[in-house]
């Protein structure tokens, strides 16, 4: 099958993916037991009122209709306005979008500086006792719960020794320890890819050959080896998008960051329908895009992945 | 040497069994084991402006901010975390085998619809996805657990499908289809047999998962009802005072990280022994 | 004896001048304050805008009819010169102030009083205050959609108002004081459309330079603000994203100067008793009750002993004790700083014995199971553990069912599914200062309704008859009378203990001290969290 042939099949299912998630997203919506309009409407509303504002949202309307009509406003590239704020859905996004983008460059940026070193280590030190340390360490990475290490990271950092900002936005030294909370996660992780990557890498014939030229240890590992042992693990960050979509709710909690996981959160919180299936939507097609770079690089970095 | 000493000898992964034997026992005895009542609000659990206490000789671990006893509440949340961790688990391993093999068995587009469905309950964003559900569903333990199950099954789906596919393309399998088998016998009998190291390996891992999320859920507030003492949600009720109390916050987190950490040794070396094909993500 | 006199006048005089407070003619306008909030601002369109946080600074970029003397809540006519009323009292006439500009330099007009008021009440706005106005005539018509304007509002002259009502309704002018009625300009309205919200334009003491969305917002005088010589500060700044305690570590180093989401309750008390911000901070009443509900159509709550039982449960001390003593017990429904609170009322004091002999004399001896509904969102699910282990004590076992705030509130307006609801993080704040606005919702026979705010669907006809009757006393020299009824009304809910009222919060507002102005500027009851128009820059004085 040709390359674009599966470009277009690709693409067709994501779309596909993203069309079915809406219609979850919708549904859930309308399942959680509360009234959006009685929400929006205030405590001193008439029924009269009410239902009038109900009309007005068309919410009245049975819930097929009211998801085609969603539709139909997506295609027309209209997320609809925040029940709330009235503000415009995609200026709501847009505007904390950033935000989450940059914790997640800051995450991915954390989660290589910690996981490639470690691995390159643990490969080096294999079987050894600094080997097994290493995995032990990326284990603890992987287990610690990320509202945890957001805590203690602002404890031990921010109040004790005051090198951080306590929680906020504005400027690097914000974005450093939230950034290194999602990334102590992935570094775990990539460690041990990255360990395993090397090792198999160092077992090619061409490791053999330049170490018989004579080249040092260090060279031969920093650099011949690690050229190709890191091109799976950075094939593997367009899968992470996903895992940050989940940390970023719960990280952005706790240091107060203004992303879109907090606009979700406080979405659902008043059951304002427009936002929380924007931020569904943003979300979803993030994880979508994700994994689909990640689907398409790897098979060029790593030939035995390539489809038969 | 048998599966059991291998275990044993892999020190890391003795030491997670260990830690997992020692957590199940204070879970199971837990009203012989903890000094106070979990539940009870002691008066001289606060100080005078209302503030939790620090560790002492009366309260080993110090307070809650209602002024409860923050060991035994760690003890008894030990119940809460493997309870739901285990059920969570256990639910979502069975459905997603059930996807999973439908998938990979029946193949052809139901096959390909089943795991389509798969791939979009991926793309949703899971704590979302666990949030929605946990609004419409009004928490309590079994809940909660159900709540979890339905956002990882798809990992284990993903698996058993493509275990399940390549099984059934394999050479034996053509074998024994070509004898006439049905195709209950062939799933049950020859299929389903070859799944069970995946299925075990997973029902270890995914715990570790299960902990953790519901860690998450009880820190935002949307966990198990109070005040049934739950890791994370000590940590979430104590949010406000952890500059000033940060044990509050210290404690549970090691518990929890202590239990999933232990499952995910237990679970990585079963993994190695039984399906070392099967690497994982290292 | 003319000396003595004569020097007895020059130190009268001048102990006057020396106790005298600064006048307001000799405040130095000028200077600048930063004000820190964590979320940001939803919007600050009048007619929508409904969240402690956007509500006053609505009222300083916009302008009502009435309004209230700076600091209390007495009414006071503000964009409205003078008003009369008639005897029958639906009938009232307005006569506006000459000269109001619009920050856009436009006149204010009658007509701009009567669009503000048809936009509110038009459902196609989705204005949660529409509901306020229902006493206008022609209100049901344009809810219903039948008209776009309000029948009962006439445009007499560019300055003269009149406004004809369908029942008389003494909180006419209280609801004219509320946001909803502040009068907006047509243009602009409908130049930005929904986006009123973010590009506001009022004939407020303020008007809104910029606003840079999760990030700042910058307010700039007005030099033609109808009170001479206000506001006092050139610039007020809001930063958004500012974590409480990070705001609160940056007001102790001088840099913000007022706390827009107060001190935060981890560092409450470690400041309360630190001396050097004793004078930076100012403690004040809300126009607040936190209270249990508990449904009267759900067994066993439709015996009044079980209620009065829970009254005399729980331990109002030790919840006030949780929350660090941010708050006073209450006894009644009404709070203290509320025109009709009865200070001799002492309620139902703490007796646990006394409780479960009531909840025997019930029939309950052996006490019963029941769900505790509260909001999942800090403090809340603490607050309603601590009134648990309460009810545990006179054997009432509750479970607790700690949900989003939307789905708390729809349950509560089912009659069937919650028979105890702790109201803390979702009621009941007053719109207005007048003590039937704590009814009408929350306690009365209106409100007890599918989907209404009466969780404890209690309905008192009786109670419901003098409630009409004391809302339609509206002229002047019956008020005092009025408010003697809403008391007993009140006093008299509380013998049927729909609701176990627990504590009303007490507001504290932290200030720099670069910030000046009156205590009562800070603990405004009808602005928060302070007076914008009165504060002035301390150090430039």
């Amino acid at each position: 099958m040709s390359t674009l042939k599966m470009l277009i099949k690709r693409l067709a299912a994501s779309g596909a993916i993203i069309i079915g998630i809406t219609m979850i997203a919708f549904l859930l919506s309308f399942l959680i037991p509360a009234d959006p309009v009685r929400m929006l409407a205030g405590r001193s509303a008439t029924q009269e009122t009410v239902e009038s504002i109900r009309h007005e949202l068309g919410l009245d309307q049975p819930l097929p209709v009211q998801y085609i009509k969603y539709l139909n406003r997506l295609a027309h590239g209209d997320l609809g306005r925040s029940y709330k704020q009235k503000t415009e859905v995609a200026t709501l996004i847009w505007s904390r979008l950033p935000a989450t983008l940059w914790l997640m460059a800051g995450a991915i940026f954390f989660e290589l500086l910690i996981g490639i070193p470690a691995g390159i280590y643990a490969s080096a030190k294999r079987g050894q006792r600094g080997d097994k340390t290493a995995m032990v360490l990326s284990f603890i990475g992987v287990s610690a719960p990320q509202f945890v290490v957001g805590l203690l990271l602002l404890y031990v950092f921010a109040n004790l020794l005051n090198l951080f900002p306590l929680g906020g936005y504005g400027s690097f030294l914000h974005l450093v320890l939230p950034a290194v909370t999602l990334g102590i996660t992935g570094g775990g992780w990539y460690s041990r890819m990255m360990r395993s990557s090397m090792i198999d890498v160092l077992q090619q014939d061409y490791i053999r050959t330049a170490r018989a030229k004579g080249l040092g240890e260090p060279k031969v590992v920093l650099v011949h080896a690690l050229r190709n042992a890191v091109l799976p693990v950075i094939a593997m960050i367009g899968l992470d998008i996903g895992f940050f979509m989940n940390g970023a709710v719960v990280v952005e909690s706790v240091f107060g960051w203004p992303g879109i996981g907090q606009l979700a959160w406080q979405a659902i919180q008043v059951i304002d329908i427009p936002v929380i299936m924007g931020v569904t939507l943003v979300a979803a097609l993030s994880i979508v895009i994700g994994n689909f770079l990640a689907d398409l690089v790897m098979p060029l970095i790593d030939p035995r992945l390539r489809v038969r | 040497m048998s599966l059991f000493r291998k275990f044993i000898k892999n020190r890391t992964a003795f030491f997670g069994a260990v830690v997992i034997a020692g957590i199940i026992l204070a879970a199971i005895f837990a009203p012989v084991i903890a000094p106070y009542d979990p539940y009870e609000q002691f008066f001289e659990g606060l100080t005078l402006e209302g503030a939790p206490k620090p560790p002492s000789a009366n309260y080993w671990l110090g307070t809650d901010l209602l002024g409860r006893d923050l060991l035994s509440r760690l003890i008894y949340g030990a119940r809460t975390s493997l309870i739901i961790g285990v059920v969570a688990n256990g639910v979502a391993v069975m459905i997603g085998t059930i996807f999973g093999v439908l998938g990979g068995y029946i193949g052809g587009w139901i096959g390909g619809a089943i795991m389509r469905f798969t791939d979009l309950m991926m793309a949703f964003p899971a704590l979302l996805l666990a949030i929605a559900l946990a609004a419409i569903f009004s928490p309590s333990l079994w809940i909660v657990a159900l709540v979890i199950a339905l956002v990882n099954w798809v990992w284990v789906a993903r698996i058993i499908y493509a275990q399940t596919k390549s099984l059934k393309e394999s050479e034996f399998i053509e074998s024994v289809r070509s004898i006439g088998a049905a195709w209950p016998r062939i799933l049950f009998i020859h299929i389903l047999p070859h799944l069970i190291p995946t299925i075990f390996v997973w029902s270890t891992l995914g715990i570790s998962t299960t902990v953790l999320l519901e860690a998450t859920l009880s820190f935002l507030g949307i966990g198990v009802r109070p005040p049934t003492p739950s890791w994370g949600g000590i940590i979430f009720e104590s949010q406000s005072y952890f500059l000033d109390a940060p044990w509050l916050v210290f404690f549970p987190g090691i518990a929890i990280l202590l239990l999933a950490l232990s499952f995910n040794l237990v679970g990585d070396t079963l993994r190695d022994l039984l399906d070392p094909t099967q690497r994982g993500r290292g | 004896m003319r000396r003595n006199l004569l020097t007895l006048f020059a130190v009268l005089a001048l102990a006057l001048m020396v106790g005298t407070p600064v006048m307001a003619a000799d405040i130095k306008p000028g200077g600048s304050i930063v004000i820190t909030y964590k979320d940001d601002v939803s919007t600050l369109d009048p007619a929508i805008g409904y969240d402690w946080q956007n509500w006053s600074m609505i009222k300083s970029i916009f302008s009502g009819l009435m309004d209230y003397v700076p600091g209390t809540t007495e009414l006071i006519p503000d964009l409205a010169e003078s008003y009369v009323v008639s005897d029958d009292g639906m009938h009232y006439t307005f006569k506006l102030r000459k000269g109001v500009k619009f920050h856009n330099g436009r006149e204010l007009k009658a007509a701009d009083v009567k669009y503000t008021l048809d936009r509110t009440c038009n459902p196609k706005t989705q204005s949660p205050g529409a509901g306020f106005y229902a006493m206008i005539k022609g209100f049901d018509e344009i809810t219903a959609g039948k008209t776009e304007t309000l029948a009962g509002i006439e445009v007499v002259d560019d300055y003269t108002i009149k406004f004809e009502l369908s029942r008389p309704d003494a909180t006419f002018l209280h609801v004219l004081a509320l946001n909803f009625g502040f009068v907006v300009p047509k243009e602009a309205v409908e130049k930005w459309g929904q986006d009123f919200g973010k590009h506001p334009v009022g004939t407020g003491a303020y008007s809104l330079k910029e606003w840079v969305l999760g990030n700042r917002i910058e307010w700039a005088r007005n030099p033609s603000y109808h009170h001479q010589g206000k506001p006092y500060l050139d610039t007020i700044v809001f930063e958004i994203g500012q974590e409480p305690t990070v705001a609160l570590l940056r007001l102790q180093r001088g840099e913000v100067d007022i706390l827009g989401d107060g001190i935060p309750p981890a560092r409450f008390v470690a400041i309360m008793k630190d001396a050097k911000y004793k004078d930076m901070i100012v403690e004040g009443g809300q126009l607040h009750t936190g209270y249990v509900t508990m449904n009267v159509k759900m067994k066993p709550f439709d015996n009044v002993k079980v209620r009065q039982a829970v009254n005399m449960a729980i331990n109002k001390e030790r919840v006030v004790k949780i929350i660090n003593n941010r708050a006073v017990v209450a006894n009644q429904p009404l709070p203290p700083a509320m025109p009709g609170y009865d200070n001799d009322y002492q309620g139902y004091a703490y007796d646990p014995a006394k409780a479960k002999a009531l909840l025997a004399e019930a029939g309950y001896a052996d006490g019963f199971e029941t769900e505790l509904y509260c909001m999942n969102v800090d403090p809340n699910p603490r607050i309603a553990q601590s009134i648990q282990q309460d009810l545990a004590e006179i054997g009432i076992k509750a479970d607790l069912k700690n949900q989003s705030q939307a789905t708390v509130i729809a349950a509560g307006g089912e009659p069937d599914q919650a028979p105890m609801i702790w109201s803390g993080g979702m009621a009941w704040i007053a719109d207005f200062p007048d003590p039937s606005n704590f009814y009408g919702p929350i306690l009365g026979c209106g409100g007890a309704v599918k989907g209404g705010w009466n969780w404890a669907w209690y309905c008192n006809e009786e109670l419901e008859q003098k409630a009409v009757g004391a809302d339609s006393m509206t002229s002047a020299d019956q008020q005092a009378e009025r408010l003697e009824i809403w008391r007993s009304i009140y006093i008299d809910i509380m013998k049927d203990a729909p609701w176990a009222p627990i504590f009303n919060e007490q507001r504290f507002t932290m200030h720099s001290e670069k910030v000046g102005g009156k205590d009562a500027y800070f603990v405004d009851p009808v602005h928060i969290p302070i007076n914008y128009e009165n504060v002035y820059d301390a150090t430039i004085q």
